[in-house]
């Protein structure tokens, strides 16, 4: 019935010259990236280098500039934070909501819905006092500290997931497992660790995101100190740096390329991890 | 839902025959919630509610502090650049959840499924909305300067140079585009997963008696995507709310606080500031926004159709 007719052309073609406008900004980064600085401020902004040089990112990332170290550092620590956030958030969050999910107790209902309402409330409020308790036991300042944070924060989140997860998988592997002799701690680390994997996925990419792109928090506990993460760093580095734009841009490309690699390796998990684990 | 069940039990209801317990094994109990709860009811409930006890005091951040009732949010309200802050909170909010919609929707629709390149296109259109939004404002920041290529474009037509983020009217302005740009892709993917949702056969039936393609999408469409509509409009709702990153990374909140926003000052009154309790009374203020706004906009966009029904 709805063929692909001229008309579906026409669109297509519009449609395309829509995505590739919306997507210059990137183009402008791309090549202002590779200009040197009286080219980046000459020359049409989407037009290519005319000499292209490294020099941009040779200044920025090799050992022997001021800014290297900040960079690498926020590198690390932003890879350790995210990574170990997820770690945390998979750990404790699929056990809650396992428990959650098999449990028909009141107690279980009564915990759920206190995490249902952790997600619709609104964080602003809380964020000032647990910077002052975080402060007060040490938290403050470290990537440990800010782990915790990240994963009490996004545990509910990640407890949404992981239940809506386990009440659409029949039990019957786990019974089965029982009726072999396991007990329910080898019945979750043996069979349902394993079939969870796709939720795993989906609490990874959503919460690994938010971590690696988060500012706020992070400015509010790490900024100043050495464990700051890569868009504090950006920030106070791009500070520095009065429109070098030339330089600016190594600075947000060397931030992009992790999480774009990521993106094009699996961004049909990105998608569907988007479309249906927001839903909540 | 459970309403529903309880019509539909028949008026000659037999008496309920002694369930058959199936074999069950005990597989999980609700304690295995404890840690993550324990950790949560700390970070995310006994912060909030101790936000909400500081903004009725007058404490710095250390040391002793004094209950001042209600001073701090008549302070608030009697600053005209903290009415101004509020005011360009909801300038953006509002003009974020417009434009991301309507601009989100119209790719969903292009890209639901006649076009030959829609898969490609999904990807790059959602491709912003994985970087950070810091690193995106720079970019935007570039954009927008004096000698950058927004200018060079105006010239190129024959038109002034404008001073985009240095102007008090238009500043704003290239706040939200930067929001707006960077959650098409987010918005579209919400709205494809609702597309999805439909029928090509019902859309086929309404070709089929006439329907112009506008009249397509409003009566039968819209309809059944209103769980989408829901979703993400709340969603851009709360998040242009809390909008911080693109300020501080595009103006600052400047040029004279025409781009200020409540989490922006938040920031700046509890850290820069000192300023604790009056902090905490403006995110105070700001979360019962977020809380007012979105249970109004779930109250505003919800499924009509079980009601009637």
């Amino acid at each position: 019935m709805f063929r692909y007719t001229k008309k579906t052309l026409a669109i297509e073609i519009i449609v395309l010259i829509a995505v590739a406008i919306m997507l210059l900004p990137f183009w402008i980064l791309l090549v202002g990236s590779f200009k040197t600085l009286p080219d980046i401020l000459s020359s049409a902004a989407v037009a290519p280098p005319t000499s292209p040089t490294f020099d941009n990112f040779v200044q920025l990332l090799s050992p022997a500039s001021a800014s290297s170290g900040n960079i690498w550092a926020g590198l690390l620590s932003s890879v350790i934070i995210t990574t170990g956030s997820i770690l945390l958030l998979v750990a404790l969050g699929s056990v809650a909501a396992y428990g959650i999910a098999r449990s028909t107790s009141k107690w279980s209902r009564r915990s759920f819905y206190l995490f249902l309402v952790a997600i619709i409330l609104p964080t602003q409020l809380g964020t000032l006092p647990l910077y002052i308790g975080a402060r007060t036991v040490g938290l403050v300042g470290n990537p440990w500290g800010m782990i915790i944070i990240y994963t009490g924060m996004l545990l509910p989140l990640s407890v949404f997931l992981y239940a809506n997860f386990f009440r659409n998988l029949t039990p019957e592997y786990e019974e089965a497992a029982v009726i072999d002799g396991a007990n329910r701690y080898q019945v979750f680390s043996k069979v349902v660790f394993p079939l969870m994997s796709p939720a795993t996925g989906t609490v990874a990419i959503l919460a690994g995101l938010i971590v690696w792109n988060d500012f706020f928090t992070s400015l509010i506990f790490l900024n100043g100190t050495s464990w700051q993460t890569l868009p504090v760093v950006m920030y106070s580095y791009v500070g520095s740096l009065v429109s070098q734009w030339n330089l600016i841009f190594a600075v947000v490309i060397v931030s992009m390329i992790p999480i774009l690699a990521f993106y094009a390796f699996a961004q049909k998990k990105f998608i569907q991890g988007y479309a249906g684990g927001l839903k909540g | 839902m459970t309403t529903k069940t309880q019509t539909q039990t028949p008026v000659a209801a037999p008496r309920r025959a002694p369930r058959v317990k199936p074999y069950r094994v005990k597989l999980g109990s609700w304690w295995w919630a404890l840690p993550a709860l324990v950790l949560m009811l700390i970070v995310i409930y006994a912060t909030t509610v101790a936000g909400g006890f500081f903004a009725f005091t007058n404490w710095s951040g250390l040391g002793p502090f004094d209950f001042v009732g209600l001073q701090n949010f008549v302070k608030i309200f009697q600053t005209p650049e903290l009415i101004g802050s509020l005011w360009n909170t909801l300038f953006l909010a509002f003009g974020f959840l417009v434009f991301t919609n309507i601009l989100g929707l119209l790719f969903a629709l292009a890209l639901n499924r006649s076009l030959k390149s829609r898969y490609v296109l999904r990807t790059l259109v959602f491709m912003p909305v994985v970087v950070s939004p810091i690193a995106v404002s720079y970019i935007w920041k570039f954009i927008f300067d004096y000698n950058g290529p927004l200018n060079q474009a105006m010239v190129a037509v024959g038109l002034p140079k404008q001073n985009w983020l240095a102007s008090p009217t238009l500043a704003i302005w290239c706040v939200l585009i930067v929001m707006v740009w960077q959650n098409i892709g987010f918005v579209m993917v919400i709205y494809l997963a609702g597309l999805a949702t439909v029928p090509i056969e019902m859309e086929e039936a309404a070709a089929l008696d006439g329907a112009s393609t506008f009249r397509r999408f409003r009566y039968v469409v819209l309809p059944m995507i209103q769980p989408s509509v829901a979703i993400a409009t709340t969603l851009t709702l709360i998040q242009g709310l809390r909008v911080f990153d693109q300020v501080v990374a595009l103006t600052g909140g400047g040029p004279a606080g025409a781009t200020q926003t409540l989490a922006l000052e938040v920031y700046q009154t509890a850290f820069t500031y000192q300023q604790f309790g009056f902090g905490a009374a403006l995110a105070l203020i700001l979360s019962l926004l977020i809380l007012v706004f979105s249970l109004a906009q779930q109250y505003a966009t919800r499924d009509r159709s079980l009601k009637e029904a």
